[in-house]
């Protein structure tokens, strides 16, 4: 069959194979597994922010007729399961035993015969608490008299966890002393938000009492990973366990830990005999999983006259709810945070982030990013826009006199990272031309002289992703390697195996492929299977746009195995020397008689024929490969927003959006772009209206999507995507990731685009989320006047 | 899954059994409509009815628009995309179409009702301010017969109506008066959100002078919805600027608004402002093109 546009026989932009299934309403989430005689678990949650557990008086649920059994935190203590380990070396509880420590704790679980039934139970259920001063707010965490959240740690006695640098501070204070200009800035704080996955998180768990055998269908990102850390923490044997993710509707990080009701629906199957199925609501989703962001910070750059950047100074202080429970694989407590200096080539930077508990739900997670890269772009994309304003230079200019060049990679950056390939100006430039940045700055001026108030806002943001390098990078001591099997049947059809797990990213397309590409198999030839432990080889998951850079380059190097192999088999199906073939799409061929040859189908029916083979060839077609990346890579981008303010209502209205992203070789450019367009509509959500806010008493206000929401189609621009390839030089097929560059890099170009349009009034920054209240209070204090209505 | 407390269901096919039915289950019983507000209560256990009566029977019998004596008169059953698509609504009041637009999405618009909107009396529920600037009457069926009230008198508060135990509402009656024009403008956090403040106005014209005038806000006015300060401001006055900038302060000034996530109670007073000047200039404009 040849290749066409529509069918590509490798890369190319072909319809993505899950679609029809999911398209249909034929996916199956985990909600949709249904076992003979499960029972269903629910959990009971705090409504209190901080409070002591007097008692929990479970008797009357306990005789509720469909009730099976009622948990509480003493009775796991006996299974020494009360608490379980973070993935940061933290612990965190299952269910309460001593404290509760913010609002929607779990505190007991019900198991019963339906879930209606489980959930009335729960309010059978009496917990007397006695109620303690709560911390809401991150500023106050520190002071002397702050409750202390964490008293069941040993030796805590403040609220303080950690206290973390990178870079050279008193070299970037000396930059800092010497510069001509010197922009200090206020607060610039990246609220707490939360991915919010369209389907919430659940397991269900079915121990099996005659073999011993668990078997956890679960949300999960990382089923290998949870695995093992099931095996470390349950003490069952880990050949025992078998995690399945089935369809997963959306992670974006928030399905990479291991939360309590995982836990609690093992103990529940233990307990009764029978599986069960534990499935959150919304609600509890938004209250108690992993959070993102949540960074408080304070920065200080500095410039000379003529616009070169020269250094950085961010001071972060870091909510990290009750439990440090950050889900990320880098072997610092900020993450990969200290990859602040962005794109520019800078004399001197430092950073220092302190993290503290407070009394709210517990995370954070890597909201589609590497773990607080999104926070670290947000902030030196702001601080660059702030000086740009100081020095009374163009944005795009100050960005382009200091971006790093294209003939300085590899580069190290201040702090560390080293960052494999780009042509940022190229990517720039390119960004430009279709925005049509000129024609739009003199559409600004216009329109200002009629008094209106359009912004233009532009950020350059570089990603670090793939975790990643095993010197800097594990989970719990497990490295960040991952396997692929590739097995190609004797009708010359495949079977490609991975480690990582698609919460939609369309890998079952994107991997077929990658093999069709390597092997020149039809894509609808190669299946994808993936997200069941007992059939895939051992790798860490999908977060951190890690499936490509990593699985993929496991696939690409198992493929290469297979081609190997297959070249040996055609040297003996020939009868020439191996060195005499040479390789097209899908075919050994002798060098000088290319009639002479053989496709892989055919190879792979000889492979398992009874063809005599070469020495030392053992037959049939297939391989395994690990890939151990030895460094991350980096995709960057070049976006520009446009705005129109009322400044008299403070409403925003995104009106364009352009984004060139360059993320390497693009596998399948149409997923790329459905990537790019999903990232960039949660980053309008973040910019503009997302935020989990509490009040003082730790009551949680973004508990439903009727106070926390994202953008709808209807509110967001037709996407304007671009395009540069900067292969990454150390990958096997040259690919970056670019599952959340999207996310990285918006908000900071819709933020500066509202602060662009401000401008006039003497707006110098607006708070995430830009709701309209605040862009009207932003208007009113920077002026001192409300702006009068047209 | 977020699962409502047990309940049973039970399905009226007359009005007049829906009245029997709420009379013989009691104060635990709730009459079901579109179910956008109810469920959703039901679903956080915020609201746990012990019986639901599903009302969806009577759409046929309570979701007809028609003009009649004078007056508009939209069955309680009458979904909100109804509303909206209605041509003697936009013709006659083209303030319901400004505020059905901007009311939810089509999933809720489809089921949705007017009657239910109403009788839920959320603060910041759209409906109840478009009634109100149009001074529309609503009536109440209970065993005794028809009641017909104004719309100050039925709407008591939050989540509170005049709506008595055992009784229903069957319709809204908007009055149809020469030379009139209205508008509504509402302000959200994004399409479909309940309103961070929203401000209706209705004129009626005499000659070159108002007449009468309605103004109404939305999510800033929890001990009604009419401003009647305001309103008299514009009386035997012509429509202009002016005019309408005063009667937007008094508006603001009679407002009550809470800051909350979506706002300050300082920049919702503004809105109050901003968007009843706004409504009003909207409203003249329709005046004088009719
Ligand atoms: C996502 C979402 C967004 C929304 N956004 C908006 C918005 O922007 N603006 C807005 O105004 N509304 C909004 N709503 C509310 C929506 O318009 C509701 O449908 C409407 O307010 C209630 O109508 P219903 O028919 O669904 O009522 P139901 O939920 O069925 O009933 C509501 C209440 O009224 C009672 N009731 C219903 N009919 C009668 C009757 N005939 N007589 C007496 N009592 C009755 C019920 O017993 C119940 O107490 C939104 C709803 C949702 C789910």
């Amino acid at each position: 069959m040849a290749a066409t546009e529509q069918r590509p026989i490798g890369f190319g932009r072909l319809k993505r194979k899950e679609d029809p299934r999911f398209l249909r309403g034929e996916g199956t989430y985990v909600d949709d597994v249904k076992l003979p005689g499960m029972l269903h678990g629910a959990i009971l949650r705090s409504p209190l922010a901080h409070a002591r557990i007097v008692s929990i008086d479970t008797s009357a649920a306990q005789q509720h007729p469909k009730v099976r059994v009622v948990v509480t935190g003493r009775d796991l203590e006996g299974l020494g399961l009360a608490w379980m380990p973070t993935l940061s070396a933290d612990t965190q509880a299952v269910l309460a035993t001593d404290k509760v420590r913010f609002q929607g704790q779990e505190v007991a679980f019900v198991v019963a015969e339906d879930r209606y039934a489980a959930r009335d139970a729960l309010e059978l259920i009496e917990v007397d608490y006695e109620p303690l001063p709560v911390v809401s707010d991150v500023r106050r965490a520190l002071d002397p008299d702050a409750p202390v959240i964490r008293d069941d740690k040993e030796g805590q006695t403040t609220n303080r966890i950690f206290d973390w640098e990178a870079g050279d501070e008193a070299e970037t204070e000396r930059v800092l002393a010497d510069a001509d200009v010197v922009v200090v800035t206020q607060e610039i704080p990246f609220q707490r938000v939360h991915p919010a996955p369209l389907e919430t998180c659940g397991s269900v768990a079915d121990m099996d009492p005659v073999t011993g055998k668990l078997r956890l269908w679960t949300t999960s990102q990382a089923p290998h990973a949870h695995r093992t850390l099931y095996a470390m923490v349950a003490g069952i044997p880990e050949h025992r366990i078998q995690v399945i993710a089935p369809d997963i509707g959306g992670g974006f990080g928030n399905k990479v830990p291991i939360y309590p009701g995982y836990v609690c629906s093992i103990v529940g199957s233990i307990l009764t005999g029978r599986p069960v199925k534990w499935m959150e609501d919304r609600t509890e989703n938004l209250t108690s999983t992993g959070f993102a962001r949540d960074y408080l910070m304070r920065g200080r750059i500095a410039a000379d006259r003529d616009g070169r950047i020269r250094g950085l100074r961010v001071d972060v202080l870091a909510d990290h709810g009750a439990f440090n429970a950050t889900a990320q694989p880098s072997k610092y407590p900020a993450g990969f945070f200290h990859i602040f200096t962005g794109s520019y080539d800078l004399e001197a930077a430092y950073c220092s982030v302190r993290g503290v508990y407070t009394n709210k739900a517990p995370g954070g997670v890597a909201y589609r990013c590497s773990f607080r890269v999104t926070e670290a772009a947000y902030l030196v994309e702001r601080m660059v826009d702030l000086l740009a304003a100081e020095l009374e230079m163009d944005p795009v200019e100050l960005r382009m006199r200091n971006l790093i060049r294209s003939d300085q990679f590899p580069y190290t950056t201040k702090t560390g990272w080293e960052y494999d390939s780009g042509d940022y100006h190229a990517t720039m430039r390119e960004a430009l031309r279709i925005a049509g940045y000129d024609e739009l700055r003199r559409e600004q001026a216009e329109r200002r002289a009629r008094g209106e108030h359009m912004g233009i806002g532009v950020s350059f943001f570089t990603e670090t992703v793939g975790a990643g390098p095993k010197a800097k990078m594990d989970i719990a001591g497990l490295g960040m390697a991952d396997g692929a099997e590739l097995r190609v049947h004797p009708t010359g059809t495949a079977v490609v195996r991975l480690s990582v797990q698609t919460q939609g990213q369309g890998h079952e397309t994107t991997f077929a492929q990658i093999v069709a590409e390597e092997l020149g198999i039809p894509p609808e030839d190669v299946e994808v299977v993936h997200g069941d432990t007992d059939q895939t080889p051992f790798g860490l998951g999908t977060y951190g746009s890690r499936s490509t850079p990593v699985s993929g380059a496991a696939v690409a190097m198992v493929s290469r195995k297979v081609r190997d192999k297959a070249r040996l088999i055609a040297s003996a199906a020939l009868e020439v020397a191996p060195e005499d073939l040479a390789w097209e799409r899908g075919r050994w061929f002798v060098k000088g008689d290319p009639e002479q040859g053989r496709t892989i189908q055919e190879l792979a029916l000889a492979a398992h024929g009874t063809l005599t083979l070469p020495d030392g060839v053992e037959g049939h077609l297939d391989a395994e490969a690990v890939y151990d990346p030895p460094n991350l890579t980096y995709p960057c981008g070049a976006y520009i927003a446009v705005v129109d303010v009322d400044p008299a209502t403070g409403e925003v209205r995104l009106r364009r959006f352009v984004a060139v992203d360059d993320c390497g070789v693009r596998i399948n450019p149409m997923i790329v772009e459905g990537q790019i367009h999903g990232g960039l509509a949660e980053g309008a959500g973040i910019a503009l209206m997302q935020h989990i806010a509490f009040d003082e008493q730790g009551n949680c206000l973004g508990g439903s999507f009727m106070y926390y929401g994202g953008r709808w189609s209807l509110e967001v621009p037709d996407w304007e995507l671009g395009e540069t390839v900067t292969p990454s030089p150390h990958h096997p097929i040259g690919a970056k990731g670019v599952g959340e560059s999207s996310n990285v890099g918006s908000p900071p170009a819709i933020v500066n685009a509202i602060v662009d349009a401000l401008a006039p009034f003497g707006v110098r920054h607006v708070d995430m989320p830009a709701t309209p209240g605040r862009v009207w209070e932003a208007i009113r204090s920077a002026s001192g006047t409300a702006a009068p209505p047209r | 899954m977020q699962v409502p407390a047990p309940f049973e269901y039970v399905r009226a096919s007359s009005v007049g059994e829906a009245i029997d039915l709420l009379e013989r289950l009691g104060p635990e019983a709730r009459l079901v409509a579109g179910g956008h507000s109810l469920l959703p209560m039901m679903k956080l256990r915020l609201a746990t009815p012990e019986h639901l009566i599903d009302i969806n029977p009577l759409a046929g019998e309570l979701g007809d628009v028609r003009e009649e004596g004078g007056e508009v008169r939209i069955g309680a059953m009458t979904r909100h995309r109804d509303v909206l698509e209605s041509e003697l609504l936009v013709r006659r009041f083209p303030i319901m179409r400004d505020a059905e637009r901007r009311i939810a999405d089509p999933p809720v618009r489809n089921r949705g009702t007017i009657g239910g909107a109403l009788c839920q009396a959320d603060p910041s529920e759209d409906l109840s301010a478009v009634c109100a600037a149009l001074k529309a009457s609503v009536v109440i069926r209970g065993r005794g017969g028809d009641r017909v009230l104004d719309m100050v008198a039925f709407h008591r508060g939050p989540y509170e109506t005049a709506v008595g135990d055992a009784e229903m509402l069957v319709e809204v009656r908007v009055p149809v008066r020469p030379h009139g024009g209205s508008a509504y403008e509402k302000v959200e956090r994004r399409a479909g959100d309940w309103a961070i403040a929203a401000a209706g106005a209705a004129l009626w014209l005499d000659g070159a002078t108002v007449a009468d005038a309605g103004i109404a806000l939305s999510a800033v006015n929890p001990r009604g919805v009419r401003c009647e300060r305001a309103e008299q401001a514009l009386v035997g006055r012509p429509p202009s600027e002016e005019a309408f900038a005063e009667a937007a302060a008094l508006a603001a000034e009679d407002c009550d608004p809470i800051a909350d996530q979506r706002g300050s109670a300082e920049y919702k007073r503004h809105l109050a402002r901003e968007l009843t000047h706004r409504a009003l200039r909207r409203a003249a404009e329709r005046t004088l093109a009719s």
